[in-house]
């Protein structure tokens, strides 16, 4: 899907696995909500066909960081980049229509609209016709639950069911990243798990997923690299390998003492 | 849980009663009484016979009252899974002492008409009232009489759920069509005289009003036993059309179609001046109702200045087409007069709409609220009297000469026939929006305008083109009215306007053309608008207190409108089944299982097994 991206050397950073140009990428991006500083200085990139998770704890700056790369908020300083364009100025449509799509926490499927109605607002930008039946077709092949449903009002779904519907919509608008709010949050234990084999199932079809999680464990097991955030600053930048191995990190988040 | 495969099993003791609710709905029943009473229902309505010498109007006012309570005291919510009584003499028990602590409330009041003269605070304490509580026979009497009939009352509404269903049925639907066929008796002669059926309404109605008890009682049999033949059709029916597919269901439709628009169009033919007029209303207030849901059902922006767009159709097409317009007068065709009010409605919609849109809530609520204010002040200030002419208004609007025909305020026929091509209209501009991109990417905003946006629509862009789309509609709507009265005036703007406009849409049901169709019927129809009077002319007085009521009463026990869209009960439907299949613990779906338990396993599964820094 976004093999034609992948031209080798330009800006890729040390800690890139493939070398190639960075698909999303923050540079010294600096967010403030009224007078107060949210993220700090944060550089964060992601390649094509990574798995990245951003960790961090409450009020750490995670949310904010997605909103920065859809455009819901608007860095003070730092540049946003997509894949190779600044897009500060650019609205949250354009960078949809570019590439980017988000499965938010919770799922927040539009409750009274049919599964259907759903799928179809996540190809709202949109136009060719061909092309989005033969996403649903993707998407009914991915979830066959998602096929049987398709009339039924998305707010009677289950956890699970809710969580395929929001991802297949995320993947209606044939983005070349998708990013994920807290994909574990609300889910039942059992679920958290089948949850994650499907991103990494997503994953492994190579699309590029960066997700923003508290189960740390959980999303380090399944991630490439990682960003741990404390009070909007990147404190740790690392492979998920070597994230798992840091006593630093065992402590603070994966709750060993 | 455990007793899922015997419920129902116990049969308590007679007085073994929850006597709080007793208490509770008896002396809520009391308290609506004496307010009825109050507020000079019984004593304005008693003039109107319902039935010859037994029942008049405004006791009719008064006596439901102890039915319905004693009907809903004795009412039983069953739950899968839950140990429920039988309905019996135990249920009829409970109405009956329901009904005796109401009939204290009218008993009360007797008394205290009796001894007090209240009259300076509430003006309908009056000698007059008093006599029509106590039947003229004395204080005594009167308080024994509504206790007991109060009693009695409740008693037998709370019968209807120990007899079979068969009877229940046929006992209120003889007592409902009765009722309604004396209620609406003045909409029906009018409806025979067209059809030229005198002689059935004479021999129905008697002379001075009000059914005579010979065909009250034949009427009742004959409606009761209507019922009970057509039992379930009406739902099979239904049920069938919706299970329809393809082809087959394309052409129910188009013949459903045909013979709702012949009756549309032939209906009026045969109807006299003054229901033709009340349809021409309907249709008025339908295409407003149309318009609103498209911003409120669909967009899910509540605007409660709606009634502003109402007032700028009305003005332009006065001022293009008026003689005596103050300014500016080119008196044009009604037909290059519309594109004007197009372009209007549009430029007001923009202009109010822009710096309101970005609002959430209750602030875009309360400032439309102002805007559609604001309007209406302008065109009654002084200011711009020159151009609108002030209080006067504008006069002289002439009728629409559309050349075969002409549509002018003294002949409601035409007028209505013009609403209901523009009505036409909008439903088929409603119905196509409602399915297009347009359309979802409304209701995606409506269920949750961050994860829209997301999606990558432009929220501001798409909610702003949902005001336009209302205000057009509603110009319209103004538009047609100033050609029916030939004159405009700002009072004729009042915010009640938008009131009711939401009121229609809410009881009908939100983002739903059906159900607002249906709302502008029963409410306009019937009730009346916010000037015009309705089939229940008596009730003027009392409308808005009825809409208060009925809005009240629609928002707790039924949100959804009175015509819930197919979908939504379908679904009911479906969790019904899920949760039935869950309760009994059928495994033969094992997945659907997993789903209703994963769904209860929920709550406390929230966030577990992680380490958050803390």
């Amino acid at each position: 899907m976004n093999s034609e991206s992948m031209s080798p050397g330009a800006t890729g950073d040390a800690t890139g696995q493939d070398g190639g140009t960075a698909l999303l990428e923050f540079r010294e991006v600096n967010t403030h909500y009224g007078a107060v500083h949210i993220l700090k200085d944060v550089n964060l990139s992601i390649y094509p066909g990574e798995l990245v998770c951003l960790l961090g704890g409450n009020a750490s700056g995670k949310t904010t960081t997605l909103k920065t790369l859809l455009g819901m908020v608007t860095p003070t300083s730092g540049e946003v980049v997509l894949d190779g364009e600044v897009v500060n100025g650019q609205p949250t449509s354009y960078r949809v229509a570019n590439g980017v799509t988000m499965v938010p926490e919770n799922r927040r499927l539009f409750k009274r609209l049919s599964v259907k109605e759903n799928l179809l607002l996540g190809a709202y930008l949109r136009n060719d016709k061909a092309g989005i039946e033969e996403d649903l077709e993707y998407v009914y092949g991915l979830f066959p639950r998602v096929r049987e449903r398709l009339a039924q009002k998305s707010g009677t779904l289950s956890g699970g069911e809710q969580q395929m519907v929001a991802i297949g919509r995320a993947l209606m608008s044939r983005p070349k990243v998708m990013l994920m709010d807290e994909p574990s949050m609300g889910l039942a234990p059992a679920l958290v798990q089948q949850n994650f084999e499907l991103i990494q199932q997503i994953n492994d079809e190579g699309m590029a997923i960066f997700m923003v999680e508290q189960n740390a464990n959980m999303a380090l097991s399944i991630a490439d690299r990682g960003w741990v955030l404390q009070t909007g600053r990147v404190v740790l930048d690392d492979t998920a390998e070597a994230l798992l191995a840091n006593p630093e990190m065992r402590s603070a988040y994966l709750g060993e003492s | 849980m455990t007793a899922v495969t015997a419920p129902r099993a116990v049969t308590p003791a007679l007085l073994d009663q929850d006597w709080r609710s007793v208490g509770k709905w008896g002396g809520l029943c009391g308290l609506a009484i004496v307010l009825v009473s109050l507020i000079g229902m019984p004593v304005g309505l008693d003039s109107r016979t319902l039935v010859e010498g037994r029942l008049s109007l405004g006791y009719l006012a008064l006596v439901w009252l102890p039915v319905v309570f004693g009907y809903v005291v004795s009412k039983r919510v069953v739950l899968e899974g839950v140990e429920t009584p039988d309905p019996g003499l135990r249920d009829v028990v409970a109405g009956l002492c329901c009904g005796i602590v109401a009939g204290l409330g009218p008993a009360l009041l007797i008394l205290g008409l009796d001894n007090w003269n209240l009259r300076k605070p509430l003006v309908n304490w009056s000698p007059k009232l008093l006599e029509l509580l106590t039947y003229d026979r004395g204080i005594g009497y009167g308080v024994a009489a509504w206790i007991i009939t109060c009693a009695v009352l409740a008693a037998l509404g709370s019968m209807l759920h120990v007899v079979p269903a068969s009877v229940r049925r046929f006992v209120s639907y003889a007592v409902m069509g009765a009722l309604l066929l004396s209620v609406l008796e003045s909409a029906i002669v009018d409806l025979s005289e067209g059809f030229g059926l005198e002689s059935l309404t004479d021999a129905i109605y008697a002379k001075r009003g009000g059914l005579t008890v010979t065909s009250t009682i034949i009427l009742g049999v004959v409606i009761g036993g209507l019922s009970l033949l057509t039992k379930g059709r009406v739902k099979s029916a239904t049920n069938r059309y919706r299970q329809m597919e393809g082809a087959e269901r394309q052409r129910t439709s188009i013949v459903l179609f045909i013979v709702v628009a012949a009756v549309c169009v032939v209906l009026p033919m045969f109807l006299g001046t003054i229901m033709n007029e009340l349809l021409a209303n309907v249709g008025l207030f339908l295409l407003l109702a149309l318009g609103l849901n498209i911003v409120v059902g669909l967009a899910g922006i509540l605007d409660l200045g709606y009634v502003a767009f109402f007032a700028v159709g009305g003005y332009t097409t006065a001022v293009l087409t008026s003689s005596q317009s103050p300014w500016f007068h080119p008196e044009w065709h009604f037909g290059i007069v519309l594109l004007a009010v197009v372009v209007m409605a549009a430029i007001t919609g923009l202009v109010i709409g822009a710096p309101v849109i970005r609002m959430r809530g209750d602030y875009l609520a309360i400032v439309t609220l102002g805007f559609g204010e604001i309007i209406r002040l302008l065109f009654l200030s002084d200011w711009l009297k020159p151009y609108f002419g002030g209080a006067q208004g504008i006069t002289n609007v002439p009728p629409v000469d559309f050349g075969f025909a002409l549509v002018k305020g003294t002949d409601p026929r035409s007028v209505f026939y013009l609403v209901l091509a523009f009505c036409a209209l909008a439903i088929y501009v409603s119905w196509r929006l409602q399915a297009s991109r347009l359309g979802r990417a409304w209701m995606a905003i409506r269920e949750d305008e961050q994860v829209a946006e997301a999606m990558g629509i432009n929220t501001v862009n798409t909610k702003l083109m949902a005001f336009v789309v209302g205000a057009i509609l509603a110009s319209f709507s103004g538009a047609i009215l100033a050609a029916k009265v030939g004159s405009i005036f700002p009072n004729s703007f009042m915010i009640l306007v938008s009131i009711i406009i939401l009121v229609v849409v809410i009881v009908g049901g939100m983002g739903n053309i059906v159900g607002v169709l249906v709302g502008s019927v029963v409410l306009i129809g019937v009730l009346g608008g916010p000037r015009q009077p309705g089939l229940l002319q008596e009730f003027q007085s009392f409308k808005l207190l009825i809409y208060g009521a009925l809005l009240v009463f629609m928002m707790l026990k039924r949100p959804e409108g009175l015509v819930p869209s197919a979908r939504r009960s379908q679904e009911l439907h479906q969790e019904e089944y899920l949760q039935d299949a869950w309760l009994k613990g059928e495994d033969h779906d094992q997945e659907e299982a997993e789903a209703q338990a994963e769904a209860v396993a929920h709550a406390p599964a929230g966030v577990e097994g992680e380490g958050d820094p803390s």
